[in-house]
């Protein structure tokens, strides 16, 4: 009897759209847009960087208008390109805010930017949410939240991470040698790193700092192959690492063990040379960080967005993780404090950790950092691809440290 | 403080004479349109950069990195002649000059990044893994390769300028244009020459950059201050002066780096300019 059929199915699909209206987590978001400002380093020299922060706040905008928004509306990221510049990062919230009247704003790229974003959220009272400040010491703004993974010591965490990775080998090292950027996110970890080192007793052969856009990296090369050290700290900053393998492979010249700060990972993975060198991370491609299903699809979208934007290397690490990490922060925070109003959404981040696809985040000390413990993991590029050694729990499976 | 051990002090005397001719290779251009025609072609670098990430993309099409020369050298010297045409049809003075190539610069930058993307990019190339052992020291292949180049090119236009007609009117251009001209040297033929080959050096560095580099858009800029004074500690339009000022820049970096902390290294560069402009401020 089709016209019995045809009224059965007609009350199913009515049922159904109503079970669908009742849902939230599956109604097409509708109503205004809930509009976030950003602004990132789409152009100048942190721009490889920026591209990685784009693609990463485009897939989530996507998923997030794919679920239901935030509180059922849709989500409009108005983006920005700051061109690198700190100026510019200011000037440009400041429109974010008082001329695009976005509901809410996200930080942009790198320490200077953030800091200048941060400035401008201060005089509006807004949350800033953030991935890559690296110096914490400076974040005096109660509504400024690190979604990085970083302590408010990182001088202090991410050494003892690396000597303790270290001391954890078959070989460990007795003497070091630290060569560091004086870059001032980088500078101050690398002293942590002379200071951890005297601790335990290892050895100091040699110390050198450059000044950030240093071109010849022979000189230091050269020191480092009469010093002979154990062990290279590097406080390099994006390519610096890779120019210095350059320089001391040209010389016939690799320590057993060198460990870069912020490295560009890619270039560095990729590098002859860069077998085995150390570097510091909170997000690999595998497990027990691809045991989280949100992290593995985002994996296949990154991939898959990469490539379309021409990124030579998309595998998702550190810099792509943590972003995706600010934003899930931020999509907490709305979900939770059920309002836009950025001194719920403080409130309650203040109050409430985050599971993010980096770890357990949460804003309960001075500033809403925290000491003496963060997110970060020892990574080594084995065979050409980078895998966690240390701790142990977050070591790929049969990893261990690799020394020549 | 530690003395270094000779095979440092050579490795780094290396390393210095090594930058310091990159430094020479890239400011030749510079020097010459500067300084013979008034046009300070900040879009030098940015021209620099283009050729290396043409010499990448050809290398990696299968082209051997020198072969790419035969195309980027005719192109870029179209190009460099164009980029005059155009300063020359619309009277650009030395100054506006300064302005006009810097917006360039932006746009070869944003066209760089738009075909390439801003993230790194490194050439592989078999040229990368060569080098040679004299006694202690190290000597790689690309460094060679460029200070081949820079002493080459640095000669033959040295040699140019000082010994074929061409050359001499093109000095007399550079001393007095209108008078040049009285004297039936063909100011405009010549002017669009001598843009055509800055430009085409320029192409010559980006092989150089590429052979040693690794590439991102925005490294443009970082090297303008050192190169600017290598130019101008070498004379302007002096063929030989970025050569012999950039290796000695090079040089008293790379010894700074030895013996002291390598963060001193800029300051050396910049007070040797500072001590030659007041020593002899007629220098540039």
């Amino acid at each position: 009897m089709p016209a019995a059929n045809q009224s059965v199915r007609a009350v199913f699909g009515a049922l159904l759209a109503l079970a669908l209206a009742a849902h939230p987590a599956l109604a097409a978001p509708s109503g205004p847009p809930v509009r976030i400002g950003s602004t990132l380093a789409l152009t100048g020299p942190l721009a490889a960087t920026g591209l990685v922060h784009k693609i990463v706040g485009e897939i989530y905008v996507e998923q997030l208008n794919r679920k239901n928004g935030l509180l059922g509306r849709p989500v409009e990221w108005v983006l920005k390109d700051d061109q690198s510049r700190p100026d510019l990062a200011r000037t440009l919230y400041e429109q974010l805010i008082t001329v695009d009247k976005v509901d809410l704003i996200m930080g942009p790229y790198a320490t200077a930017n953030i800091l200048s974003a941060m400035g401008v959220a201060q005089r509006y009272n807004k949350v800033l949410i953030h991935h890559t400040f690296g110096t914490p010491s400076l974040a005096k703004y109660e509504m400024q939240f690190p979604a990085g993974g970083l302590a408010g010591d990182p001088d202090n965490t991410i050494p003892r991470l690396v000597f303790d990775a270290l001391a954890a080998s078959a070989m460990p090292p007795k003497s070091v040698a630290v060569v560091t950027s004086k870059f001032p996110s980088v500078h101050f970890i690398s002293l942590g790193a002379r200071e951890a080192a005297k601790k335990r007793g290892l050895r100091e052969v040699a110390f050198l700092e450059w000044d950030f856009g240093n071109r010849d990296f022979g000189p230091i090369a050269a020191r480092l192959k009469d010093a002979k050290p154990d062990f290279v700290w590097v406080g390099g900053l994006g390519l610096e690492g890779n120019l210095l393998i350059d320089a001391m492979r040209k010389i016939d010249y690799m320590p057993p063990l060198h460990f870069h700060l912020f490295p560009a990972p890619g270039p560095l993975l990729k590098a002859p040379g860069g077998e085995n060198a150390l570097a510091a991370t909170t997000f690999e491609e595998h497990p027990p960080f691809t045991d989280n299903p949100i992290a593995v699809e985002f994996i296949r979208l990154y991939h898959e967005r990469g490539a379309k934007a021409g990124l030579p290397d998309t595998s998702v690490e550190n810099q792509s993780a943590i972003s995706f990490s600010s934003w899930q922060t931020l999509e907490a925070a709305v979900t939770g404090a059920k309002s836009i109003d950025d001194k719920a959404i403080a409130q309650w981040l203040r109050k409430n950790p985050v599971d993010a696809i980096v770890g357990r985040l949460r804003w309960d000390g001075p500033f809403n950092y925290i000491y003496g413990t963060d997110l970060y993991k020892v990574k080594q590029n084995q065979q050409g691809k980078w895998v966690v050694i240390w701790p142990k729990e977050f070591a790929a499976s049969g990893a261990h440290l690799v020394t020549p | 403080m530690a003395l270094p051990s000779l095979t440092l002090l050579g490795q780094s005397l290396l390393s210095g004479i090594f930058i310091g001719a990159l430094y020479g290779l890239l400011g030749l251009g510079l020097s010459l349109s500067w300084g013979m025609l008034r046009q300070i072609n900040l879009a030098h670098f940015a021209l620099a950069f283009l050729g290396a990430y043409l010499t990448y993309q050809l290398a990696g099409a299968g082209m051997d990195p020198l072969a790419t020369l035969a195309v980027i050298v005719p192109c870029f010297f179209a190009l460099g002649a164009l980029m005059h045409w155009l300063l020359a049809r619309f009277s650009v003075s030395a100054f506006n000059s300064l302005l006009v190539t810097f917006g360039l610069t932006a746009i070869i930058e944003a066209l760089i990044q738009w075909i390439w993307t801003a993230d790194f990019r490194r050439m592989e190339s078999a040229y990368g893994e060569v080098k040679f052992r004299v006694g202690a020291l190290y000597v790689a292949l690309p460094e060679l390769l460029t200070l081949a180049m820079a002493l080459a090119l640095s000669l033959a236009v040295w040699a140019w300028l000082r010994h074929t007609h061409t050359g001499k009117a093109m000095r007399a251009i550079a001393e007095d244009a209108p008078i040049a001209a009285a004297f039936g040297v063909n100011v405009r033929r010549l002017s669009l020459l001598l843009s055509g080959l800055s430009a085409a050096f320029a192409g010559v560095a980006g092989l150089a950059l590429a052979l040693s580099y690794t590439l991102a858009p925005g490294q443009i800029y970082a090297w303008l201050g050192v190169v600017f004074a290598a130019v101008m500690l070498g004379g302007l339009g002096n063929p030989l002066g970025p050569l012999v000022a950039g290796i000695v820049i090079g040089v008293s970096e790379a010894l700074t780096m030895a013996f002291t902390t390598p963060a001193w290294a800029p300051l050396v560069s910049f007070s040797l300019l500072i001590v030659v402009l007041l020593a002899r401020p007629g220098r540039i």
